[in-house]
């Protein structure tokens, strides 16, 4: 599919089946959708197939999943602790389906579905409303309305303290669906304007620039090294202040 | 000024905000190094926090990247 000149038409949406309005609302099959429906395919085919066997000593592909699983599931003991077993599908779930996304967007021509931030804000929105429910449900409303104040503030600094607790909160989904939207997005952009510029200098008229579009085309070769251990670094960290802010709902220890 | 030009001075004065995000990771792996280099047996530890930290230090320089595609589409 043709692309435009800027580094940042790579991030177009384009309708590949037309579908009817519902209510309003225009659902067509996107380049976006593909992908997530390719994601969710590969995940679900590496573990299913995967563990399909299920012999007690592994081979490869079972034990790349029970790698998988066993790292998720340190990660969630380590932070949320015995309590946090209960929700440890929903972050299996998050961690894989980002990493996913994150590694089908490396691949070339491919389109990079984390990189919009409707997508990761989501994604961040739906854990964010699960914690403060299963904060509600845990400590009770009045609970969960106090844990903003930390315990010993003088009297006379309430009405500073709370506001800015209950800001720093509602922060959090924000910074987590704009930290993984702009790491993808600014990644591949970077990408494709080094990229670019190994196509300019080399329909250059000069030998010397000719030749020295191997620089950018090693840089380009690196930043892609740098890109995937970017994607599984934001999966992970995703991940990870997910089951933060799902202890800091589950333990009371303001 | 015309408002073509004044985008791109604007665009380029956010991406400024970057400086901040750099010297902020260089910081947290030169203590990452530094306690490394004390006690080796706590590397794995350690290493898992300070990518978590890093991620916190750049997340703000990319919040200036963000300020600078706003100003781009405005």
């Amino acid at each position: 599919m043709s692309q435009g000149h800027s580094p940042l038409s790579q991030f177009e949406i384009q309708t590949l089946v037309q579908m009817p309005k519902l209510a309003g609302y225009n659902i067509d099959f996107t380049n976006a959708s593909l992908f997530m429906v390719l994601a969710v395919v590969s995940v679900f085919s590496f573990l299913f197939f995967g563990m399909g066997k299920g012999a007690l000593v592994p081979g490869r592909w079972q034990s790349m999943a029970e790698l998988t699983y066993e790292f998720v599931a340190s990660t969630v003991r380590d932070t949320v602790g015995s309590a946090g077993r209960q929700y440890f599908p929903m972050v299996f779930s998050v961690f894989l389906f980002v990493l996913c996304l994150n590694l089908l967007g490396m691949i070339p021509f491919s389109f990079a579905v984390t990189s919009h931030i409707i997508v990761t804000f989501a994604l961040a929105a739906f854990i964010f409303i699960g914690v403060t429910l299963v904060a509600i449900f845990k400590q009770g409303l009045g609970g969960f309305v106090a844990h903003f104040l930390p315990s010993g503030t003088p009297w006379w600094m309430v009405w500073l303290i709370y506001p800015i607790e209950v800001i720093s909160y509602m922060a959090r989904p924000c910074s987590l669906a704009i930290r993984l939207a702009a790491n993808m997005m600014a990644g591949h952009t970077m990408m494709k304007v080094v990229a670019g510029f190994v196509v300019s200098m080399l329909a250059a008229e000069s030998v010397f620039v000719q030749a020295g579009s191997v620089v950018p085309f090693v840089f380009t070769v690196l930043m892609t090294a740098f890109e995937f251990m970017v994607a599984f670094i934001q999966a992970y960290i995703f991940t990870i202040l997910s089951c933060v802010y799902l202890s800091e709902a589950l333990h009371e220890s303001h | 000024m015309e408002a073509e030009a004044s985008k791109l001075i604007g665009m380029g004065l956010a991406t400024l905000g970057m400086i901040g995000a750099a010297i902020g990771c260089g910081i947290v792996f030169s203590g990452l190094i530094g306690a490394i280099a004390r006690n080796p047996s706590t590397e794995n530890k350690l290493t898992k926090y300070a990518f978590i930290g890093a991620a916190f230090a750049e997340f703000m320089g990319l919040l200036a990247f963000v300020v600078a595609i706003m100003i781009m589409n405005q």
